[in-house]
């Protein structure tokens, strides 16, 4: 479970995150929606703890664990994956060899048996099988050479193998067709368990048609100014940002 | 796993410490008087019982060297090198040669076993029946070790002589083979070829000799191991390989050596001979003592390698991972003389610290339809500084040459620098040359997609070093690809951040 | 008329005379000979000058001036434009039409302040004998338009001295035109500063004789958010090296160095530049193209060094050599030298003849083998122009390189 009171945070010294509050329990998926430069990603890369990103005030924990005095690695150990919006290319990197090194620090970490490669690659076949993805994604180099959709299902594979208990997903729909979509929302959907809470942001509501949310919390200049059940997305995309954000002004 | 290995494993265990082959042995040592001059050569040559024609050899090559004077266009600043104040000839005392590995110093053998190289052809046996790994293709080693200028203990001697394949030391070599030597040494690097080599020609004291004889396939990969140990000693290697119409052999050099305070000069030569559809392929992973952070105290290794492919369609692969040494001045060569010939240069440069490399290649387009590959990837961390060097020359009768090059470089931190020099000199209007050179960091945005997954900072460097290295590491036998992959990352341990 | 004494001899005569007349100047000068005296004639073991020896111009006698210059004014490319004219490296009045403006002074030397006479020899030789030169200065936000820079040349050895200054915002397109008949050593020095967010572009045409050495040096320092904008084509010359150092100071300076050598006969072309990249988010691009033809020699080195404050450097080098004779030779050295580790730096080079696949695509089209040919290699050339803004600048030039490829000798 995700727990924020009070964040605030700068970014190249201007003020993004102004004060957010915002408790995702187990077992729940929370939609954050907003207009563009509302801090959505900001908040997402001050959860993971990306550089450039100051905190300045507030709290945040996973699961009781304060998640901002940890190193990246660290939180990705405590449970937490970014599904980023824009996932980098790492030439000369094998997609498998990748994910079996990732994998095994976070178990390694957690006190679990690393795998080798043969029981490595069983796992992520059937994950591979369960996302409709072709084998050959596994020999490929991370993300070079990739469509914008195949990232995205790039994204949700490592997900699907690393299995944290905290999913943050960064605009995961944008830039995808109908198809790519729904196995993106089938592998968020896939996930969901009694541990596992996810927040997925998202500038549109069409993504949750297919991952429904169990709350929605809408994001206007760093603050969250409104929140409501799936039928607020619903009212968000009739209306569109500009009544919130009057409101909130 | 081969036995090699296995052993570099056990003494190569992740830790954080330094240098890990960082010791050294107290063996008696015959060790010649500091200073170079005829006597010291006279004395080697009495020493290895050397035949006249070979002293004269090397006695011309040292009159060559005094007219010479030590090159300077390399990127390269070092402390002058006082060649008088070099032990040129070390040995362990013994009472004649070894007959057996019986005969070999007991303290001697268990130097061998602490580096993990196995002498005892037993020990090899015993790993390779051991296997059960199907999914490995176990490969047996010959191994030719050298300590401290003498070859002591050479394995495998009986499977090889079965097929007609020679391995031995250089010095064996001229004893046993002396019109071999005689008829390829110095043909592919002359005496007068540069300073170094003219040094190396006149106190080169082992290497190794190898001999492929027509249409053989060597039936296992050739290995030679190298330490410098006696203070102030310099080591002079001189390796001959001579692949004879029709053959092939797959050759790997490593090395390893103590710490020392004052510098150590290593100054090889290796010539490499392949006839007509005749294929060497040289693999080289060097872990020479780097000097410490500071820079003091480190190997200073100014190698040349060079091969002939004097037969049409005959091929010579360059492969080395190079992270040691203080200063490194090489530029493995080939000469495409056969038409068809074929030429590749693979290498990974790893410098950190103050760790100085100026390296390269040089191919030498000269038959028809002559085909060259370079690929050459520089990675700086430190304050070191890392330069490619290479030329690509084309004669004026090389139809068809064909040549491609990719030099990439990965600067991690800033206070490194990377540069790459390339000559590019055609004489054939029908060649056709391509070059390209690139330069990049680790991005920010890589390191933190790594670590959001999970990867440590470290494992995240290494990750993506080693997949910008892919394309050399994956030419090398796997056994050193293993042991390549660790070096790198030891080597770069601590660089980032 | 005196036959010219063979230029290293006359060096120490010529300049013991210079020494008596300018008195002004003289520690300059003198420092200068000192230098030459030293070094002489840069020798093929150092490496800037590796590929291109200069024996012949050591043994090169000159043939004495004429008086027929104004005969060569026909020859400048037909662009409309106020010239400055030098001739045999003095200043001429008469052929010249001055601009509005901005300020050009001749009569003397413009030294300029970037020359770096102990480091580059020709400099040297140059600081030691100059007699005229132009000193071109814009004031802030001065446009300047376009002016001609012509050399004309019908004998002797003459080393002009030429300084340009932009002031803060200001712009200029410089043509710059050397050429001549006869047997001559023309050997000038550039020194230009561009002021923060000014433009310099500059078109340099070497036509010089086929008997002619032109041996020239250029320093450009360029300021915050300035660009040197310049592009050099090679016909001329027995033997000729252009070379170019550019320094970027400011922060987000740019300086593109193109060029295109056309070489043939026994031509020896080198062009050799140098981009310093020495403050942050600077870019430098080249594309250098050569065509050898007959017994020509094509040298390209071109440097990129980038130091350690020059994060965010975006450096990009690409050169190209097409052979299209078996005795033709293309030596190249695209260097990088880097100590800054966020930057973006790539260079490319290939050699080659023309593509068998194109020519053979125009055949089965129906146009002839030489035909074709002419086309592509036209196509290669004209590549190279494509970033010239300068439409008259431009057309001018198509002309001489169509002119060249119907003229040359195989």
């Amino acid at each position: 479970m995700l727990e924020i009171k009070g964040l605030t945070a700068t970014v190249e010294g201007k003020a993004i995150l102004n004060g957010i509050d915002l408790v995702v329990p187990d077992g729940e998926v929370h939609a954050l929606m907003g207009p563009n430069g509302s801090g959505k990603s900001t908040l997402s890369y001050v959860l993971s703890g990306r550089e450039g990103y100051e905190v300045t005030g507030g709290t945040a924990t996973i699961n009781g664990r304060d998640l901002l005095a940890l190193t990246p690695e660290q939180r990705a150990a405590a449970g937490l994956f970014l599904a980023f919006q824009y996932p980098v290319e790492l030439p000369g990197v094998g997609n498998a060899n990748f994910l079996r090194t990732a994998l095994n620090a976070i178990r390694r970490s957690r006190g679990e048996e690393e795998l080798n490669a043969v029981q490595f690659l069983k796992l992520a076949r059937a994950e591979l099988k369960q996302l409709s993805m072709a084998d050959d994604m596994l020999k490929r180099n991370v993300n070079v050479g990739f469509s914008g959709g195949e990232k995205k299902r790039n994204e949700v594979l490592q997900m699907a193998i690393l299995r944290p208990k905290l999913a943050i997903l960064d605009e995961t729909d944008s830039g995808l067709d109908i198809d790519a979509l729904k196995i993106v929302a089938d592998g968020v959907n896939a996930l969901r368990a009694p541990d596992f809470s996810a927040l997925v942001i998202t500038h549109y509501q069409r993504l949750l048609d297919y991952i429904v949310p169990d709350r929605v919390h809408v994001l206007v200049h760093g603050r969250i100014v409104r929140s409501g059940g799936p039928e607020l997305a619903q009212e968000l995309e009739a209306t569109g940002y500009a009544a919130v954000t009057a409101e909130a002004a | 796993m081969p036995a090699v290995t296995e052993s570099l494993d056990t003494v190569q265990s992740v830790t954080q410490s330094g240098y890990k082959w960082g010791f050294s042995t107290d063996i008696e040592m015959d060790i010649a008087p500091k200073g170079l001059n005829e006597d010291t050569i006279r004395l080697i040559s009495a020493h290895k019982q050397e035949p006249e024609w070979l002293l004269a050899w090397r006695l011309n090559a040292f009159a060559a060297w005094k007219t010479m004077t030590e090159p300077h266009w390399a990127k390269l600043h070092h402390a002058p090198i006082d060649y008088q104040d070099i032990h040129y000839y070390a040995a362990p005392k013994k009472q004649s040669g070894p007959k057996s590995l019986d005969d070999v110093d007991p303290t001697l053998l268990a130097m061998y076993e602490k580096l993990g190289i196995p002498l005892k052809e037993r020990a090899i046996l015993a790993g390779v029946e051991g296997t059960e790994d199907a999914e490995n293709q176990r490969q047996q080693i010959a191994v030719d070790a050298v300590f401290d200028s003498v070859s002591v203990a050479t394995t495998f001697r009986e499977s090889l002589a079965k097929v007609g394949v020679i391995f031995c030391p250089i010095s064996e070599a001229v004893r046993e083979h002396p019109d071999l030597v005689r008829q390829y040494l110095g043909t592919v690097v002359p005496a007068g070829d540069n300073y170094f080599a003219a040094l190396n020609s006149a106190v080169f004291t082992d290497g190794s000799f190898v001999f492929i004889p027509r249409g053989v396939r060597c039936p296992m990969e050739l290995s030679t191991y190298f330490r410098i140990n006696a203070r102030n000693s310099g080591q002079f290697e001189r390796t001959l390989i001579i692949a004879e119409a029709g053959a092939h052999v797959s050759y790997l050099e490593g090395c390893t050596a103590p710490q020392r305070d004052e510098n150590q000069l290593h100054a090889a030569v290796v010539e490499l001979v392949v006839m007509d559809d005749a294929t060497i392929k040289y693999s080289t992973v060097q872990n020479w003592y780097p000097g410490d952070a500071e820079g003091r105290g480190g190997i200073y290794n100014f190698v040349t390698k060079r091969g002939d492919c004097r037969g049409a369609r005959s091929k010579i692969s360059w492969t080395q991972v190079e992270t040691g040494s203080a200063i490194t001045w090489k530029y493995p060569s080939c000469i495409l003389r056969g038409d068809d010939s074929v030429g590749e240069f693979y290498s990974v440069a790893v410098t950190t610290n103050r760790q100085q490399a100026d390296t390269g290649t040089k191919m030498i387009h000269i038959g028809r339809n002559t085909r060259s590959t370079v690929v050459s990837k520089g990675i700086s961390a430190g304050r070191s500084d890392n330069t490619y060097r290479g030329l690509v020359r084309v004669m004026p009768r090389a139809h068809n040459a064909r040549n491609h090059t990719q030099c990439d470089s990965l600067l991690i931190g800033n206070n490194c620098g990377a540069h790459t020099v390339p000559y590019i000199e055609s004489r054939n209007s029908s060649a056709r040359l391509e070059h390209e050179a690139t330069t990049s960091k680790i991005a920010d945005d890589q390191l933190f997609y790594c670590r959001q997954r999970g990867l440590s900072e470290e494992d995240a460097v290494n990750l993506i070093v080693n997949g910008f290295c892919k394309e050399v590491l994956k030419e090398l036998p796997m056994e050193f690809a293993v042991e390549a992959q660790k070096l790198l990352a030891v080597s770069l341990e601590g660089s980032v951040g | 008329m005196r036959e010219q004494a063979k230029p290293l001899e006359a060096v120490t005569g010529a300049f013991l005379a210079r020494y008596a007349q300018q008195p002004g100047d003289c520690d300059a000068r003198a420092e200068a000979a000192e230098l030459f005296r030293a070094g002489g004639l840069p020798s093929v073991r150092e490496e800037a000058w590796h590929y291109t020896t200069l024996r012949p111009l050591a043994d090169a006698v000159f043939a004495a001036p004429r008086a027929d210059a104004a005969l060569l004014v026909s020859q400048l490319p037909n662009i409309e434009a106020p010239r400055v004219v030098f001739v045999d490296g003095r200043f001429n009045a008469a052929l010249s039409h001055p601009p509005s403006g901005l300020s050009v002074r001749t009569g003397e030397p413009a030294w300029g302040t970037l020359a770096r006479p102990e480091t580059e020899k020709l400099v040297a030789l140059n600081t030691m004998l100059a007699e005229d030169g132009a000193a071109i200065e814009l004031a802030d936000g001065v446009d300047g338009g376009t002016l001609m820079l012509a050399s004309l040349a019908t004998g002797g050895a003459f080393h002009p001295r030429h300084a340009i200054r932009l002031g803060r915002g200001a712009r200029l397109t410089l043509i710059e035109v050397n050429l001549g008949s006869g047997a001559y050593f023309n050997n000038p020095v550039f020194s230009i500063e561009i002021g923060e967010d000014a433009t310099l572009t500059h078109l340099r045409i070497q036509q010089e004789a086929q008997a002619a050495f032109h041996l020239s040096t250029l320093y450009a320092e360029v300021g915050a958010r300035g660009t040197y904008d310049s592009f050099l084509l090679t016909l001329g010359g027995r033997l000729a090296r252009m070379e170019v150092h550019t320094r970027l100071a400011g922060e987000k300076a740019t300086a593109h160095l193109n060029a295109a050598q056309l070489l043939g006969g026994n031509q020896h072309a080198d062009f050799t530049t140098e981009v310093t990249h020495d403050a942050p988010a600077t870019v430098s691009r080249q594309t250098v193209k050569n065509v050898l033809t007959g017994h020509s020699r094509g040298v390209f080195q071109g440097k990129i060094a980038v130091s350690r404050i020059a994060q965010k450097t975006d450096g990009y080098q690409m050169n190209q050599a097409l052979l299209l004779s078996p005795d033709a030779e293309i030596d190249s050295k695209p260097e990088l030298e880097i100590y800054a580790d966020d930057v973006k730096c790539s260079h490319g080079a290939t050699v080659g003849e023309l593509d068998s696949d194109q020519l053979f695509y125009l055949r089965s089209r129906g146009v002839p083998e030489a035909e074709a040919r002419s086309l592509l290699v036209r196509a290669f050339l004209n590549e190279a122009l494509d970033p010239i803004a300068h439409e008259a600048a431009r057309e001018a030039m198509e002309g001489m390189i169509a002119a060249w490829w119907e003229g040359r000798k195989a």
